[in-house]
């Protein structure tokens, strides 16, 4: 089955893993993901002032290209997909709002027809629970992680807000929890897997981002974890900048190490 | 031709005050069939009333529109009037130029107008009333209470005492309700269980009462005074009238691990159990999900043991069907699932517990012997977090929660607070809330004590996250006063979740035909002048199956619907309403559409000869309204394709006159 896919900025630059084992497992399970063409950035965290256009044509483009290929728009980073998401649920619900699009996206040298959220966005976790299936995930699976002790942690992009992400339970989620069980190791629950990592603040005010984010690893490794999974370059850099106990890696690198399609030396 | 009065009323300036009065009355004067037209201030005074009874003898009336409130406020006053005058009191129009014209229009000429309109449609009724009588029903003198909590237990005591018999029906092994389940009741610190097992023990020796506890009502059938109600005797596999209650088989049945429900599963009971010591009725039952016997065949322990010989595994569930003059609806209800709630960690650390669940640790008949222990180590708490609104108020937290107030948490907290404070000075106690609540008699004075006498902090603000830590329960929350967030190591978070309808009550009222909100609360007639009678005839409401309350307000309401009960079940006949469906005989076809749409199952078929034109006879199918079971709803005359359905009293005939009126 084919998809079309969105990496981001931030997948070719700081979090290219998460990008590469993103594709590699997606393709050992059986899923094409097909990178739509001259992507541009998603528009980042603008996304939240709801009197900017400007800065969604570049989410709308790209789900406009899914749409006109009939596929699904999977995205992987959290950020890129909250904004896709969230700009998506605005052009369906929002008239106002999509006809102003709408407009603009007319002054594009290419014509297409107008847009009001057509297109089925699915983040990479929705795409192995919902489409491939997590069972489907555990049988080809190669090098089941046993034993191995996984905190996933979900910030706050993936899950809020809960009513547009739809995603899971923002306060009791179970969705990597689910994944890392199909992968054979042993998901921690810990109470901070939910809350914010500092974000942004890591730029304004570094201490309260150290803060934030060593509550959460502090937690984690509290809690008796190996290894922090996360989908989130931002929340990545914030554990690890702020000195994690544990080990912070993305979750298509523990995905791809399951499957067998990680290469035993880095390339990079 | 009928010779019809008007009589418009003033209402003080309710309706003067955007309604020219004497215009309307003037206007009318002209209207086909009228013969007198007046206006009065108050025409449902004693001295409105009398000019209605003296026109009526003057000018010979036959018919009278009045033009005032809703017919729903005063409709019934003026039917008595014409009564009194000596006219059919269906003969009676009411033209509300109240509720629908003065109050919504601020306009005076166009109320005017809109009111000269409403009255010239009434005339037009009144023009084709025809006088009409109501029927007769017998009145069953038996209630019927379902639920066996404190509300139904009142509700039924106060029924027996008038002399009436009553059966409750209850799901639960044991009456008592959540009543048994709680510690002390506010606001006077008495012991739940002190004051509810006598009234529980009173229950059981009353002549006039009989329990169906492990039962439900699985079919309703019937009208006010007449019901046929369905129960279900669930197989509780021991014998009920044979059993002595001595609880030797609880103590020896081998299968141990069943989660205690009476203590919120907090600790375990066996697979025979008796629910708790003042259990009533005293009788052990057999839980079909965990008993070995009844599951594999192999133990029978308790047989062995019963020296009364009370067990029986082949028991079934067993139907009986009763007939009952009036139905009491005591529902109840139960606090909401914390499963949505799990910024709190109810469902990852056992040291987060519901209020309820606290109420049978503080227990002395409870899984920790009334002493304050931690669900999770059996460690004495030190510092305890109180999170009030736990889902109440909620309206904006993705329907997970509840839009109205919970009443009670607000006053049982400080109870919990006082009653820690007091028993264990040692402890630091915390109440986070977003309103404190406690009006009523003697409550705000209670809660003050909490405050004031000892020393429970009171914080204004919610919290946001609890996270079990290295053996602590860290509690973020907001202090809005100061505007400052706070950190608190807890030993022990009680969350007050908000309460809902018993489960049941969906189901319940549909079998009633009574009406509920939409968070399931069942309606009652009139919220300040009907608040214990369901708008359905017969059916009462008593208790939290209508809203949220306390102990005081749920007893008083039970007594209320009791009153109300009594009221009926002591008169002899019932008049019916007279305005019901019925068909033609000459124009129905018996296509069975009108009984498919009548909620009330008034309408059978029945096969009948027809002399026809060419003198033979021929046997033709024909439905018949049973007019005591038709509620005069009018579906059946909009579903009669043949038009042989009509409405006494409203006709469709009359409904197009008053159409034409309007439109003319």
């Amino acid at each position: 089955m084919k998809f079309s896919y969105y990496p981001g900025c931030t997948l070719r630059t700081k979090a290219k893993e998460l990008d590469r084992w993103a594709r590699s497992s997606a393709l050992a399970l059986g899923a094409e993901l097909c990178e739509v063409e001259d992507w541009q950035c998603c528009g980042g965290v603008y996304v939240s002032a709801r009197d900017e256009i400007a800065t969604k044509l570049s989410s709308v483009r790209a789900l406009m290209s899914a749409r006109d290929k009939g596929q699904p728009l999977v995205t992987v980073c959290s950020a890129c997909h909250n904004v896709i998401k969230q700009t998506n649920h605005a052009m369906q619900t929002d008239k106002e709002f999509a006809d102003k699009v709408n407009l603009y996206m007319s002054q594009d040298k290419e014509k297409r027809e107008p847009y009001h959220g057509e297109t089925q966005v699915y983040h990479y976790l929705e795409l192995l629970r919902d489409v491939i299936g997590f069972d489907k995930v555990r049988e080809a699976v190669k090098n089941p992680l046993t034993g191995k002790k996984v905190a996933a942690y979900y910030g706050c992009l993936l899950l809020r807000p809960g009513s547009v992400m739809g995603f899971d339970d923002v306060e009791n989620p179970r969705i990597m929890e689910d994944f890392i069980r199909a992968l054979g190791a042993e998901p921690v629950i810990y109470p901070m897997r939910n809350e914010c990592c500092g974000g942004y603040m890591a730029t304004e005010d570094p201490a309260l981002a150290a803060k934030k984010s060593g509550a959460v690893s502090e937690s984690a490794a509290g809690h008796g974890a190996d290894v922090i999974v996360t989908a989130c370059p931002l929340c990545k850099y914030n554990l690890v900048k702020n000195q994690s106990p544990v080990p912070v890696v993305y979750f298509t690198e523990l995905l791809a190490e399951a499957l067998g399609v990680k290469e035993d030396t880095h390339a990079e | 031709m009928q010779r019809i009065g008007v009589f418009v009323c003033h209402c003080g300036t309710n309706i003067a005050g955007t309604v020219d009065v004497k215009a309307v009355a003037e206007a009318l004067k002209n209207e086909p069939g009228v013969v007198f037209s007046t206006d009065y201030q108050y025409m449902c005074s004693q001295s409105g009333q009398n000019m209605i009874k003296e026109a009526v003898a003057e000018h010979r009336l036959t018919g009278i529109v009045v033009c005032s409130c809703s017919p729903r406020m005063h409709e019934a006053t003026f039917r008595k009037t014409a009564q009194a005058a000596g006219l059919n009191p269906y003969m009676v129009e009411i033209a509300n130029i109240r509720e629908q014209c003065s109050w919504v229009h601020k306009d005076m000429p166009i109320g005017t107008e809109k009111a000269v309109i409403l009255a010239k449609a009434a005339v037009a009724k009144v023009n084709l009333n025809a006088p009409l009588t109501p029927g007769e029903s017998p009145v069953t003198k038996r209630a019927l209470v379902i639920g066996g909590g404190i509300a139904g237990i009142q509700t039924a005591l106060d029924i027996a005492d008038a002399g009436f018999p009553v059966d409750i029906v209850e799901t639960k092994p044991t009456i008592g309700g959540k009543m048994a389940q709680l510690d002390k009741t506010f606001p006077t610190l008495d012991c739940a269980a002190c004051i509810l097992t006598p009234k529980m023990v009173d229950v059981a020796q009353n002549e006039k009462i009989r329990i169906f506890s492990y039962s439900e009502v699985t079919d309703v059938k019937g009208f006010v005074g007449n019901f046929d109600v369905t129960i279900k005797r669930k197989a509780r596999y021991v014998k009920e009238d044979v059993c002595t209650g001595c609880g030797l088989c609880t103590e020896k049945c081998p299968q141990k691990n069943v989660p205690n429900e009476f203590n919120l599963g907090m600790d375990n009971r066996r697979a025979i159990y008796i629910p708790f010591a003042q259990a009533v009725p005293k009788v052990a039952t057999i839980d079909p999900n965990y008993c070995t016997m009844l599951k594999t065949g192999k133990c029978g322990v308790c047989s062995k043991v019963c020296t009364a010989g009370a067990i029986d595994y082949s028991a079934k569930d067993e139907y009986i069907e009763e007939r009952y003059g009036a139905i009491v609806a005591a529902t109840g209800f139960n606090p909401i699932s914390m499963e949505k709630f799990d910024e709190f960690a109810y469902s990852q650390s056992k040291d987060v517990i519901t209020s309820l669940e606290l109420e049978r640790l503080m227990n002395a008949a409870g899984p920790t012997g009334g002493t304050l222990l931690r669900p999770s180590d059996g460690e004495h708490p030190h510092t305890i977090v109180f999170v009030q609104c736990v889902g109440s108020r909620c309206a904006a937290c993705e329907q997970k929660g509840k839009e109205y107030c919970s009443k009670i948490c607000c006053m049982y907290t400080a109870k919990h607070a006082m009653l820690i404070r007091d028993k264990y000075p040692d402890t630091d106690v915390y109440v986070f809330y977003i309103d404190v609540r406690t009006p009523g008699k003697n409550f705000d004075e209670f809660y003050r004590r909490a405050v004031e006498e000892y020393g429970v902090h009171y914080i204004k603000g919610m919290v946001g996250k609890v996270s079990p830590e290295g053996g602590k329960l860290k509690v973020q929350a907001s202090d809005l006063i100061y505007g400052k967030q706070l950190h608190i190591d807890a030993d022990l978070v009680v969350l007050a979740a908000a309460i809902e309808p018993d489960k049941s009550a969906r189901g319940l009222a549909t079998m009633l035909t009574a009406s509920m909100d939409t968070n399931d609360f069942f309606t009652e007639a009139h919220p300040k002048l009907r608040p214990v009678e369901s708008p359905t005839a017969g059916v009462f409401l008593s208790g939290t199956c209508q809203g949220p309350k306390d102990i005081p307000e749920t007893v008083a309401q039970a007594g209320a619907a009791a009153s109300k009960v009594i009221g009926l079940l002591a008169k002899d006949k019932l008049l019916g309403n007279p305005c019901v469906a019925h068909s033609d005989e000459m124009m129905c076809n018996g296509c069975s559409t009108c009984e498919k749409v009548c909620p009330y199952g008034a309408i059978t078929y029945q096969d009948k000869e027809f002399r026809m034109p060419d003198r033979t006879t021929k046997v033709r199918r024909i439905a018949v309204v049973n007019e005591a079971v038709c509620q005069g709803c009018g579906a059946c005359t909009v579903a009669c394709m043949s038009g042989a359905m009509d409405l006494r009293g409203f006709s469709s005939k009359q409904i197009m006159a008053e159409v034409d009126a309007i439109c003319k």
